[in-house]
């Protein structure tokens, strides 16, 4: 007793008072991609360079990144010294509907708050039900350490359940692998009504990397309708827990 | 002279594959169970197209004692007799190569598929399967008798958890037999690989097993960096063993506390929830993510690492190494958890050995097996990390040897960055060296990870194989759960900790 109480004093006070407080992020972290408005002149050697496809120029030579599809690699940004697009440290990047995820020059737009009637279902406790379908266990990992003592997630009223019978909802990641379609549907259809599906990372959303693969699909969206998307590969626990706070019309 | 064995080499040497011999098969077998009984391993075994409507089939073998590696392949257009009777560690690649291309093991005592998916082989169908194989489908082990039943698991879990399918046969509480499925992961990953280096593959590799983005971004670089003939800088060299060191740290740490969760005991798993975090936060220090996406790359480093990042590790470092010190010890001393963790889940050095385990599931039978020993690359060449290894071979032993691990990999950061040197992170790899096999391994948290590959004349993949430590490992798991409760599978399972992606790739 007298040994976990010494521990219990070295290991002191860890939750993080999110969201009155900023989350503190790396130096090198990579958020928000901005993207300048003059034309890029090698905008083509940019493109070619992206593993995701997911930054494009019009024939204006202007770039649009899609944060649903971005591994935020940095590659596209080396390649033009940050001159044509930059990574800010901006961590809120989850959006409600997959089109606010494509960037161009000038502003983004955040997630927006449920309806009034879903927020007051799920506005004071949200149950979620966890698949990984074919995710790498990056994503998986960084969901989970939401249930630590840094995010706390259950002092939001956010929980993860075992079975999709009490569940509110999908919190899917991976990009859908044949595999586990059926399980996935599965799970899904076992989800009581109203329920809602919140895809989490750049293979979840778009299929990321594995877009174009035959043994994958390109994103729970092909399957399921989604109404939370949390771009990154994979995305901050910050990102994550903001995108769920935002979501639930809990932070403004 | 016609060739009659297989061709040893060094690892980090790429080898011409003119003289990597082909063998009849015959001649192949013979020489690699010679091998196997005279201690070597299997580290991996493949197949790909030989052109003339063939498969060919190349296998890398270890002989851990005098830290050689060798390599020989043979070709086989339907079966060939198979090795698994004779040398278990064989089952499971043999099954790969199975499934992949419908190439039969006669004589394999249970030819399954292991990821349920339609062979490369155009028109070719499984042995045994015919059609669109469909997951978890298939012939299961299965007993009779009163009192015996039938516990089936997954593939979706009751964690937030990548998923498997699990099936028990169960006389009461025991488990007689765990049989275990994959494939659900499966994302065609190695197929995506061929022709490559390209702009994919290195993020391919990150997120191959994404718990393990640096062990296999590292034997990624380091296969590139042998056919292209290029030397690492040594800060690049450093800083990859230091990251490889908090990625085992990282995942280490969440092991110690999922097991005390699973057993009940909430200190530590809180403790350990925290502090593995803290772990990825200084890998984000050094990169700015915290898997470490975009560290290592061909060549050295993907990022430069300024002093100010150098000095944060540190700092953090020292506090961290107190606050896991205090959250792990906490469990050796506290008889509700030793009661449980002793001789739960074990698996004796004779099976470990048999069946080819590898990393810490290894070390905890007795084996001292570590790539970082046995064939050092990078910086591991310079600085050697002692090998621990327990004989116990149960759930304690597989958590001992990662917190003995732990500390061990907090001093070698601490004395690798104290002298880190200044200089250049990166240097140019040009075109890879055409027609050439070669062979990388890195000693991963899990354990053996290893990549092998095949250039084409123009220098591009040809063929490209990874084996995740977990491919060894998942049968050793289903050792473990012999004649064990079913209650003690979560406990049981954590302490192996597998990937299931890394597996299904
Ligand atoms: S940072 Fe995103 S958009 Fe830029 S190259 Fe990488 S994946 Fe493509």
């Amino acid at each position: 007793m007298w040994r976990e109480l010494k521990a219990r004093m070295r290991q002191r006070y860890r939750t993080y008072d999110y969201p009155r407080l900023e989350p503190v992020l790396p130096v090198t972290f990579k958020g928000m991609p901005v993207i300048d408005p003059s034309p890029v002149a090698n905008a083509a050697e940019l493109v070619e360079q992206c593993p995701t496809g997911a930054i494009s120029a019009d024939p204006g030579q202007h770039l649009r990144l899609d944060t649903g599809k971005c591994l935020f690699c940095g590659a596209c940004e080396r390649a033009c010294g940050g001159q044509g697009v930059r990574f800010s440290k901006e961590y809120r990047l989850a959006a409600r509907a997959r089109d606010d995820l494509m960037i161009r020059e000038g502003e983004s737009r955040l997630a927006d708050a449920l309806h009034r009637e879903a927020a007051r279902l799920f506005g004071r406790s949200l149950k979620l039900r966890q698949v990984s379908a074919g995710g790498c266990n990056a994503c998986e990992a960084d969901v989970n350490v939401l249930n630590t003592l840094t995010f706390d997630l259950g002092r939001f009223g956010i929980q993860f359940v075992a079975s999709p019978r009490h569940a509110d909802g999908l919190l899917v990641t991976g990009p859908v692998t044949h595999n586990m379609e059926l399980a996935l549907r599965k799970t899904y259809d076992a989800v009581p009504s109203p329920k809602i599906v919140i895809a989490v990372g750049a293979c979840a959303v778009s299929g990321g990397l594995y877009a174009d693969h035959n043994a994958c699909g390109a994103g729970v969206g092909r399957l399921l309708p989604v109404d939370l998307h949390v771009p990154g590969c994979p995305p901050h626990p910050w990102t994550i827990l903001d995108g769920l706070l935002r979501f639930l019309g809990r932070i403004p | 002279m016609k060739p009659s064995g297989f061709v040893p080499f060094v690892h980090g040497d790429a080898v011409p594959r003119r003289k990597v011999p082909i063998l009849e098969i015959a001649e192949f077998r013979k020489a690699l169970l010679d091998a196997i009984q005279g201690g070597q391993r299997l580290v991996s075994w493949s197949g790909h197209e030989a052109g003339d409507g063939s498969v060919e089939l190349l296998a890398v073998l270890a002989d851990d004692v005098n830290g050689t590696l060798a390599a020989a392949v043979t070709r086989v257009r339907d079966g060939y007799p198979s090795v698994t009777p004779e040398c278990p560690q064989a089952h499971w690649f043999e099954r790969e190569i199975a499934e992949q291309w419908a190439i039969k093991p006669e004589g394999h005592p249970w030819l399954k598929p292991i990821r349920f998916h339609a062979p490369y082989r155009a028109g070719a169908s499984m042995p045994g399967g015919e059609g669109s194989p469909l997951p978890g489908v298939t012939d299961y082990f299965h007993m009779e008798g009163d009192e015996v039943h039938e516990v089936a698991v997954g593939p979706v879990h009751a964690g937030v958890i990548e998923p498997g399918h699990f099936r028990f046969q169960c006389h009461g509480e025991t488990v007689f037999h765990l049989e275990i499925e994959l494939g659900y992961q499966h994302r065609g990953l190695e197929r995506h690989l061929r022709g490559g280096p390209d702009r994919k593959t290195v993020h391919y590799l990150e997120t191959a097993a994404g718990d393990t983005t640096i062990g296999h971004a590292t034997a990624y670089a380091h296969l590139v960096e042998q056919l292209a003939s290029v030397r690492v800088p040594s800060r690049a060299q450093v800083l990859r063993g230091v990251a490889l060191e908090l990625e085992r740290l990282a995942n280490h740490t969440g092991d110690l506390g999922a097991l005390a969760g699973d057993v009940g005991y909430l200190p530590t798993a809180s403790y350990c929830g925290r502090i593995r975090g803290d772990w990825l936060n200084l890998t984000a220090v050094l990169c700015g993510n915290r898997f470490g996406r975009g560290l290592v790359r061909p060549g050295g480093l993907g990022v430069t690492v300024d002093a100010a990042a150098i000095a944060e590790v540190q700092k953090r470092l020292d506090a961290l190494e107190k606050d896991l010190t205090s959250a792990v010890e906490l469990l050796w001393s506290t008889n509700s958890v030793m009661a449980r963790f002793e001789e739960t889940g074990c698996v004796s050095r004779q099976d470990a050995e048999m069946i080819g385990l590898v990393g810490p599931a290894a070390r905890a039978s007795g084996i001292a097996r570590d790539i970082r020993n046995d064939f050092p690359s990078g910086i591991y060449r310079y600085a050697h990390i002692p090998v621990g290894a327990w004989h116990s071979g149960d759930v304690f032993a597989r958590a001992f040897i990662r917190w003995t691990e732990c500390q061990r990999s907090i001093a070698f950061i601490r004395e690798q960055l104290s002298m880190l040197g200044e200089g250049a992170v990166q240097v140019a790899c040009g075109l890879l060296a055409p027609d050439t096999l070669a062979v990388s391994l890195v000693e991963g948290w899990r354990g053996e990870i290893c990549h092998v590959a095949l250039t084409d004349p123009a220098g591009r993949f040809a063929h490209y194989k990874v084996v995740d430590p977990s491919f060894h490992n998942w049968f050793g798991l289903a050792l473990s759960l012999r004649n064990q409760a079913i209650s003690d599978f979560p406990l049981c399972n954590k302490s192996f900790n597998l990937s299931y992606c890394g597996h299904d790739l």
